[in-house]
């Protein structure tokens, strides 16, 4: 089963930290499908976090299609996100090299690099958000 | 929902000086409140209000439908642990548990019973012997044990060391998750708020300055940087919070209800704590200029 922990600096609401550490778990074989996620009770409990915190958490998770609430049973794993996507990676990190060939070659350093990637990926993400 | 604290016009003073403002409050039930300001902001002389120890000098102030302290039912609906967690220090343990029991109409012995063994209190202990943090929980128990609907707590942690304020803060939201507890509790940390709370009220200076969903709070503040440019010049619909400049930068914390679209700023997420901050730190002149738009905040984010 899952232990949830809280960073303050995160700069992440608590409940997307919750979100994405059930992610994090799903994506590294940690959770797989059939597990339990630990009651709302007993996160609340462990972590002194607010209940709602936890709820909106596994709410998120649940319209996302990778938990069912089985009333009265528990929370439980549907899907997981590790195999799905293992191999596309192969692929995408070739394009991925190539690409850092391309802008090593154009003078850009390690830094440039990080922060072009970086506000490129914020502005797809704010773009899917709009 | 329905509101478990509703507040119109609401002000308290005592002699000379106003403790408390036109207060307009509506909070949901269901919700843990966090109520923070700084030092004789007013926060006290609110959670006061709202348990019937003080009566309102201007407005109204209804909690769970009624008015405070109005009656046995009424009292019956909302537990108060007061600054410091008072107990009687010459009774024991076990006599604070008879005494919750004869006075309280939906007293849940079982659960007050369970939750001292649980804790590790000797019932014969006399309660003025108890440490600071069994003192804490012992009114916790007596709170939870009430079986409210709503539970007012004045600065429960503030005494407490860092492990016995966790201790309370996991047995309370336990609490808050088995009885579906509303809670408005009053706090100088500001993290604890972030854990524990999720609508938060700030008061300064005697007057609400914003109250609301913490998720939407943070969705709806954001820290702007970008080349020098007076904030006067902002489209309509970012309200200012703060503003700083440097020669040729500006650094302001805006709330805004739609997405800043302007690429000449460098638009940056805020935590609850800069938030609470800002609504603090700004002049108190700004305070009044804005106050018909300080509502309950809902944003699309």
């Amino acid at each position: 089963m899952i232990e949830f922990h809280l960073n303050s600096r995160s700069g992440l609401p608590p409940y997307q930290q919750l979100v994405q550490q059930v992610r994090h778990a799903l994506r590294l074989g940690l959770l797989k499908e059939g597990d339990r996620l630990p009651t709302v009770k007993d996160v609340a409990k462990q972590m002194a976090v607010n209940p709602n915190t936890v709820l909106k958490a596994y709410r998120e998770l649940e319209h996302d299609g990778l938990v069912a609430a089985r009333p009265g049973v528990g929370t439980f794993v549907t899907r997981t996100l590790a195999d799905a996507t293992l191999a596309a990676h192969g692929p995408l990190r070739k394009d991925l090299q190539r690409w850092l060939t391309k802008a090593r070659l154009a003078g850009l350093d390690d830094e440039s690099i990080e922060a072009l990637f970086m506000s490129t990926f914020r502005d797809a993400a704010g773009e899917d958000v709009a | 929902m329905s509101a478990v604290l509703r507040a119109r016009g609401l002000g308290k003073r005592y002699k000379q000086r106003w403790a408390l403002q036109s207060c307009d409050l509506d909070v949901p039930a269901g919700r843990v409140v966090g109520l923070v300001g700084p030092n004789g902001a007013g926060k006290s002389t609110l959670l006061n209000l709202a348990s019937g120890m003080l009566t309102p000098t201007a407005g109204t102030i209804e909690v769970c439908g009624g008015r405070p302290a109005a009656g046995v039912e009424q009292l019956a609906k909302v537990g108060f642990v007061a600054q410091d967690t008072p107990v009687y220090s010459a009774l024991s343990v076990a006599d604070h548990l008879d005494l919750g029991k004869r006075l309280n109409p939906n007293w849940d012995d079982a659960v007050a019973r369970d939750r001292i063994r649980r804790l590790g209190l000797d019932p014969k202990q006399r309660a003025g012997k108890l440490s600071g943090g069994q003192r804490a929980q012992l009114a916790l128990t007596l709170g939870i044990a009430k079986r409210p609907e709503l539970l007012i707590l004045d600065e429960p942690v503030a005494a407490l060391d860092p492990l016995a304020r966790r201790e309370f803060m996991q047995d309370l939201m336990e609490a808050v998750a088995e009885h579906e507890l509303s809670v408005v509790l009053s706090s100088h940390l500001v993290s604890d708020v972030e854990r524990t709370c999720d609508y938060v009220i700030v008061l300064v200076d005697s007057h609400v300055q914003v109250a609301g969903d913490i998720d939407d709070l943070v969705a709806c503040h954001h820290r702007l940087t970008g080349p020098r440019r007076d904030p006067d010049t902002l489209p309509a619909g970012q309200h200012v919070l703060t503003a700083s400049h440097t020669d040729r930068q500006t650094t302001l914390l805006v709330r805004t209800d739609t997405a800043v679209h302007d690429p000449t700023w460098t638009v940056g997420p805020l935590g609850l704590e800069d938030i609470v901050l800002a609504y603090m730190t700004r002049p108190a002149d700004a305070v009044r200029d804005t106050r018909p738009a300080l509502e309950v905040l809902r944003c699309s984010g």
